[in-house]
């Protein structure tokens, strides 16, 4: 499956948004989802079955004003 | 003093956590300007270095509230969807909203601002709105649930002050039970003070501290000068007048010429 994680193409053989995230070593990171634009709160990433050309955000704290 | 969807902020002083040459930098800053809250943000984390947790450790250590921000949004959908990760990452229904609807100026877009606060306020969040002095706009914004206002003094990142002084004077005015914060434009501690002055209740800044070529010192200089402005307004300030008056008491001056 080859899905767009933060802006880069990837190929994934994560069937959920979870599996995802631990693949790409995030299970544990204080990191919010979002997949085609919209939120994906992490209580739903267990369930959130991915699709082929899904686009996935992976957002962390960062500085800001 | 006014307080903020329930937390006082005594110090005055909302602080923004970019920019800094260093960490340790950051760290010392606010230290030393007494900040009670740090603004941050949410970007994409990178690969391998995992800078957003190291981030987060290093604001968590700090001791102060976090308000999060929604900066670089330019829709009502972008704000939304960022304020809805900002709550479940930084564990806060308080986020600072801004939707930019200008890329020179970065002078918020007041219709979307509008509509995504109170797209949010029934969400549960506390929204602080980056909005500018109009007093219309202001009305608005209460009206869809904000508690808080937070007019720019000037763009964000230009130093430039407090560029419309009547209109703010007329934005406390007009809603004096508004908690109300000067966000963006600073420059100077003596700016922060006229603010301060003219009775706002905090002032938000970041890049005037952490661009300063010593970044902990002036976080010091705004501390005590948001301290001398928060004085002055509570001693009643004396109108000014047109016309001289003398100070000294002209009573038994002596004849000597």
């Amino acid at each position: 499956m080859r899905l767009q994680l933060n802006g880069a193409p990837i190929a994934a053989q994560a069937a959920t948004l979870a599996e995802l995230l631990d693949a790409y070593g995030f299970a544990n990171a204080k990191v919010a989802t979002a997949v085609n634009g919209k939120f994906v709160p992490a209580t739903d990433r267990a369930d959130y079955a991915l699709s082929n050309g899904d686009q996935v955000e992976i957002l962390a704290p960062m500085q800001g004003g | 003093m006014r307080d903020f969807y329930g937390t006082a902020l005594p110090g005055g002083l909302m602080l923004g956590t970019a920019q800094y040459p260093s960490p340790a930098i950051l760290a010392d800053a606010f230290r030393r300007s007494g900040a009670s809250v740090a603004t941050v943000s949410l970007r994409r984390e990178s690969g391998q270095d995992r800078a957003g947790q190291d981030f987060w450790r290093l604001i968590s250590d700090l001791g102060v509230r976090v308000l999060p921000n929604t900066a670089g949004c330019h829709t009502v959908k972008e704000a939304v969807t960022t304020a809805h990760m900002a709550r479940e990452v930084f564990d806060t229904p308080w986020i600072k909203l801004e939707v930019i609807g200008d890329a020179d100026t970065l002078q918020p877009d007041v219709f979307g601002l509008v509509e995504a606060a109170r797209i949010l306020t029934a969400d549960g969040f506390q929204v602080f709105p980056y909005t500018t002095e109009d007093l219309v706009v202001a009305d608005r914004l209460l009206d869809a649930g904000c508690e808080v206002l937070m007019p720019w003094g000037a763009p964000i990142g230009s130093g430039l002050g407090l560029n419309n002084i009547f209109g703010l004077r007329a934005l406390r005015a007009h809603f004096p039970d508004v908690p109300l914060v000067i966000d963006a434009g600073l420059g100077l501690p003596s700016q922060a003070a006229h603010a301060m002055e003219l009775g706002f209740d905090a002032v938000l800044l970041n890049t005037a501290v952490a661009a300063a070529g010593d970044p902990a010192a002036m976080a010091e200089a705004f501390a005590l000068a948001i301290r001398a402005g928060q004085l002055a307004a509570h001693a009643d300030p004396m109108e000014p007048r047109d016309m001289a008056a003398p100070s000294t008491p002209l009573l038994g001056k002596a004849f000597l010429g």
